[in-house]
């Protein structure tokens, strides 16, 4: 049997690790995967709660944040490619003024 | 070592070697492949508790609909290897040290929590797929119903987004 | 040394299992391209493969022998890892897609020892095999990038669209059957359609479900990317589609993955509408039993008459040889009741799915293919609502009447 802390750790380390990401890289795409790593972390922690206290509301809330990233990552890559189209890089760094 | 730690600690060393390589390639074709190992080594971790219907739902829907999503855009777009970055290097000599040691406070913290519950292969009465659809059909069909009118809204908005525009 | 083997009984079962299973598979395939060059030659008015041994039995192996010792070159320019990557995942997720299935009713007794017919009885077997079914889709997806050409980019984000787009109805139309099982477990769906065992034949899921039938196999035709489908990778559309660019061992890697992928979704459909290993007469008629050695020994005994006044000399040593193999398993199972109980499952479930692939390989012999968009809007337009139809009729049903 493998505690729950350990479980808690791991997702804690692929937190900070989606966080890194976030922070360091500049492929708006790359950025966006690391949201997605951030809440796989998460969906990690929700799972081994819910099974230390073998209850299923965990797996259930699991569920739906699978559905609502489906659903993030559709419109958002729907916005990175009209970026993309605008102007020309998906560098964000190229990306701070408002004006073209 | 029992059989389960030694599968818990290779997943997780997959994992996190996954999630590593995402922020150490430049490519983002890479940085995608390397997003996808990690979905199936949490989808491994996932099944090694007990919970096989969200470990399939992980691999079905995250990794083979999400991150399809995310590699055809890479595809489409043309992305190329990312340029070099003028950041500082003090950052990276002085943050690295400072994370690894907020990490270690945060892992010793958990581990003398309260939480000596195992989070292992305890079977419930019923299977896990029956009592998770057991609740999102009876407690939770509220939600349930919202998230399906969300992904007809997430399809609307996609759409009309990736539409040429009529010039 | 038989201690050691007494100790780690279980993983060793495992491991011969999956060795076992493995050459079986791969010998089918190789046996499934020869079948296929020969019922199309035929359905053409000709000879397919007849030079290289008899009866071009020994076809596949000549073509084993090219792909291995033919030229691999690697075209300039591509991105090297993900073009070695791509053949390897199509091929392994094709491959593990066997482990799932189970083969037959009864465990094999020996050295004391009870081994199930079939490597993994997941509780979510159905599940898993539309997982390994969505990843399925990076092989050709990554396979039409890496290739830094651009027939084999178009061909193969075709390739990849179809079968993201036909993966739907697959799921939907399955969800019909799953009603009426109560389980996602291979096993548990074969025994529900067992509920009536004097029923035979009418108690399998196609009768209540025919119309998930029809969705699941025209979208697991489509899945397979085979013929009517098969637009993505046509030879006189796309030069060879997300191929092309692939050279001798990868080439069939992605070959081996197809058919493969093939044999899996004949299993697939025959264990969720058509029994599995159950026979198609009732129960009662026992005397129905002795129908393998009925078919094995007559056909054991012309193939040794063919043989003998066979052309070349090697098929006259071969041939007889062959069909006297077959006329003794015959005779072996009229000998034995018990491996004649035994064996009853297996032969059935083998049975249906030969007949399943000789359906494929007819489809592809006289169907002509899709135009893509007509393809895709026969997917979404068509295919998914009649299975959402399924669903809703499946379920009203169950709510009136019950699941058996």
């Amino acid at each position: 049997m493998v505690p729950t802390s350990y479980y808690l750790i791991l997702s804690a380390v692929l937190f900070g690790l989606g966080v890194v990401a976030f922070v360091f890289k500049r492929n708006v795409i790359t950025i966006f995967m690391s949201i997605e790593l951030m809440l796989n972390a998460v969906n990690l922690a929700f799972v081994a709660f819910s099974q230390a206290r073998h209850q299923s509301d965990g797996q259930v809330f699991v569920l739906f944040v699978i559905v609502v990233a489906a659903a993030e990552a559709a419109v958002g890559l729907g916005i990175i490619i009209l970026m993309a189209r605008n102007r020309q890089s998906l560098n964000v760094e190229r990306v701070d003024l408002l004006k073209l | 070592m029992t059989p389960q730690l030694a599968v818990f600690f290779v997943l997780a060393a997959l994992a996190v070697l996954g999630a590593l390589n995402l922020i150490i390639q430049r490519h983002p074709i890479h940085s995608a492949l390397s997003l996808i190992v990690v979905m199936i080594a949490l989808a491994g971790l996932y099944l090694l508790m007990g919970s096989e219907f969200v470990a399939a739902v992980q691999i079905i829907v995250y990794g083979g609909a999400i991150m399809v999503l995310f590699v055809f855009v890479i595809m489409l777009l043309n992305a190329g290897v990312e340029e070099r970055t003028n950041i500082s290097k003090l950052a990276g000599i002085a943050g690295i040290p400072l994370a690894v040691a907020l990490l270690g406070f945060l892992a010793a913290a958990i581990a003398r929590s309260n939480e000596s519950a195992q989070a292992g292969f305890e079977s419930s009465t019923l299977a896990n797929t029956k009592e998770i659809s057991t609740m999102l059909f009876k407690d939770f069909v509220y939600p349930f119903e919202l998230t399906s009118f969300l992904i007809l809204v997430a399809i609307l908005g996609a759409i009309v987004l990736a539409q040429r525009e009529k010039s | 040394m038989i201690s050691f083997l007494n100790a780690n009984a279980t993983i060793i079962i495992y491991l011969v299992k999956i060795a076992l299973l493995l050459f079986i598979v791969l010998t089918v395939n190789a046996y499934l391209t020869w079948f296929e060059r020969k019922v199309v030659a035929h359905m053409q008015s000709r000879w397919g493969p007849h030079r290289v041994g008899p009866h071009g039995l020994l076809q596949p192996l000549a073509d084993g022998a090219k792909f291995l010792l033919k030229e691999d070159p690697t075209p300039a320019g591509v991105d090297k890892f993900t073009y070695f990557l791509a053949p390897l995942m199509a091929l392994a997720l094709a491959l593990t897609s066997i482990a799932i299935i189970p083969f037959g009713p009864q465990p094999l007794h020996l050295f004391g020892r009870d081994i199930t017919l079939g490597i993994a009885d997941l509780n979510i077997g159905i599940l898993a095999l539309f997982a390994i079914t969505a990843l399925s889709v990076y092989g050709v997806a990554l396979a039409g990038w890496s290739s830094n050409s651009k027939y084999p980019l178009l061909g193969g984000l075709r390739s990849s669209a179809q079968m993201v787009s036909y993966e739907l109805s697959l799921t939907m139309s399955v969800v019909g059957v799953l009603l009426l099982a109560g389980s996602f477990n291979l096993r548990d769906i074969i025994n529900a359609q067992a509920h009536h065992p004097e029923r035979g034949i009418f108690g399998w899921n196609v009768w209540p479900q025919i119309l998930g039938f029809f969705c699941f196999f025209v979208a697991a035709v489509a899945e397979t990317n085979r013929v009517p489908f098969d637009l993505p990778e046509a030879e006189s559309e796309l030069v060879a589609g997300f191929h092309t660019e692939y050279a001798s061992f990868k080439f069939a890697m992605f070959f081996i993955a197809e058919y493969t992928s093939m044999i899996t979704v004949s299993c697939l459909c025959t264990i969720m509408f058509f029994g599995g290993w159950l026979s198609p007469f009732p129960a009662s008629w026992t005397f129905t039993h002795y129908l393998p050695s009925v078919i094995l020994i007559p056909f054991g005994l012309w193939v040794i008459w063919d043989g003998i006044r066979y052309e070349t000399i090697f098929g006259r040593i071969i041939l007889p040889g062959v069909g006297s193999a077959i006329t003794a398993m015959g005779a072996v199972l009229i000998a034995f009741p018990t491996v004649n109980e035994f064996i009853q499952g297996p032969f059935w479930l083998l049975a249906k799915i030969f007949v399943f692939l000789f359906v494929y390989v007819w489809m592809r012999g006289t169907l002509p293919r899709f135009r893509y968009d007509q393809l895709m809007s026969f997917g979404w337009k068509l295919l998914l609502p009649v299975s959402i139809a399924n669903v809703v009729i499946t379920a009203f049903a169950i709510l009136m009447w019950g699941a058996r």
